[in-house]
């Protein structure tokens, strides 16, 4: 290695770079973790930016969270907004401290300890997985259903008493007119996508049947809530705008208002999930190594350490989508 | 390396209390997302007040978790600087620039110079 590099005899200034000269005082793996986070940080902080910049473009007709992300496990029907991702934040800061105590552990070079504690970071980061796909599951699911209408706005049902009212509850059931398509039904080899559950005349003729339901807009009004519309009213615009249904949320239509709300909550809580994915398995490398007892060997749990670094930025992303996505 | 082997004092006391600190903030934001007291709709600064007490309560929890968590407070300055004052200035400008732009398209919506929702 000497012999290739050229040597200016300035090795020990400051110029030189030289050992004595570590301005940072980190060791350099652990400091281009802190480099790759402070990176990653800004990626993040652009998506949130993007999902801030869309939202106060709509400022006026943005889906309210609470009525979005209001499930809670066993408890079907029940209205339990914010109890859940609250459950999540809890479990995903709990790795971390579970974390944090194997790396402090490893600094006491205390094996089995460390062991312990990170196995439990990757229980609670699988725990966090897991019920992310669950609040995903929900979300693409939808609950009660809407109209879409031709300018892509979402129409909304509401009782009087402003309780949600379910598509399942206002269309009549027709004869169907018509069948899905399938590629062993014609000379072109494709199948149709699933046909919507109900036909828009469907639940028109429901809405005409039922004198208690009403219209709900995406429009917030000076509360902050949906702004629902008067019975004759509800009728003409769903008369006049109303092109079919949406059941759930995609990529394209979102049964809870702008398609941009779903697509932002997909690609950040996707990404964030990514991370947390990417991260357990790098914990698990590091805890196979621990298993086998490299860092006993190497005199340092440096490895740890930087592991955790990056476990904690999981974290701390989580803590600032938590906020923009349910709280703000 | 910024830690020397040999005795190392373990930091467990600290961590259960950053801990503690993190779940009470942690509460008191979904208490407040719960709650929505009618006191705290008043607009500052083009926000809601409420809105303003969960950001600064998250920056604080993000510094609770920077700084004890992922040890900054024992990392040198010129890291910790490096590190922490660029993300907050990058982070300011987009915000600010994003958030400015996003108002804008709104009134221009709102003006009627533009309309999407016909």
């Amino acid at each position: 290695m000497d012999s290739t590099v050229i040597k200016t005899g300035t090795e020990n200034s400051v110029w030189g770079g030289g050992e004595s000269n570590q301005p940072l005082k980190a060791s350099y793996g652990k400091m281009m973790m802190w480099f790759f986070i402070l990176s990653d940080a800004l990626t993040f902080s652009g998506f949130l930016a993007a999902y801030g910049f869309s939202r106060f473009k709509f400022i006026n007709s943005w889906p309210i969270a609470d009525e979005v992300f209001n499930h809670f496990p066993f408890a079907h029907g029940v209205n339990a907004p914010m109890y859940y991702v609250a459950l999540m934040t809890f479990i995903l800061i709990f790795s971390s401290v579970t974390m944090v105590l194997a790396v402090d552990a490893g600094h006491q070079m205390k094996k089995n300890k460390v062991i312990i504690y990170m196995f439990l970071t990757i229980i609670g980061g699988a725990i966090f997985v897991g019920s992310q796909a669950w609040e995903w599951k929900n979300f693409i699911k939808g609950e009660y259903g809407a109209v879409e209408t031709k300018g892509g706005q979402i129409y909304q049902f509401v009782d009087v008493d402003g309780h949600r009212v379910g598509l399942s509850e206002i269309a009549t059931a027709e004869p169907k007119t018509r069948t899905r398509h399938e590629n062993k039904n014609g000379i072109w080899y494709s199948d149709e996508k699933d046909l919507p559950t109900y036909t828009i005349e469907e639940v028109i003729k429901g809405f005409e049947s039922k004198p208690n339901v009403l219209v709900r807009t995406q429009i917030l009004n000076e509360k902050g809530e949906k702004t629902v519309l008067s019975r004759e009213e509800s009728l003409a615009r769903l008369k006049k705008d109303a092109i079919g249904i949406v059941e759930g949320a995609n990529m394209y239509k979102n049964e809870y208002g702008s398609p941009l709300f779903a697509n932002f909550f997909f690609f950040i809580t996707g990404f964030h999930g990514f991370h947390v994915v990417s991260g357990i398995i790098i914990n698990i490398i590091i805890f196979l190594n621990v298993l086998v007892g490299t860092y006993e060997k190497r005199k340092s749990y440096e490895m740890v350490e930087k592991v955790g670094l990056y476990w904690h930025f999981v974290d701390l992303v989580w803590v600032f989508v938590f906020t923009f996505f349910y709280l703000v | 390396m910024a830690h020397e082997t040999g005795e190392h004092v373990s930091h467990t006391k600290r961590i259960w209390k950053v801990f503690t600190l993190l779940s009470i903030v942690t509460i008191v934001e979904v208490a407040f997302g719960i709650w929505k007291p009618e006191f705290l709709n008043t607009k500052v600064a083009y926000m809601k007040l409420l809105n303003w007490i969960f950001i600064i309560l998250t920056i604080y929890k993000a510094y609770l978790i920077t700084w004890a968590f992922m040890h900054m407070e024992e990392e040198s300055k010129g890291l910790r600087r490096s590190v922490v004052w660029t993300a907050i200035f990058l982070m300011i400008y987009l915000s600010f620039i994003l958030l400015n732009e996003g108002g804008y398209v709104f009134e221009v919506f709102q003006n009627g110079h533009k309309s999407w929702d016909f």
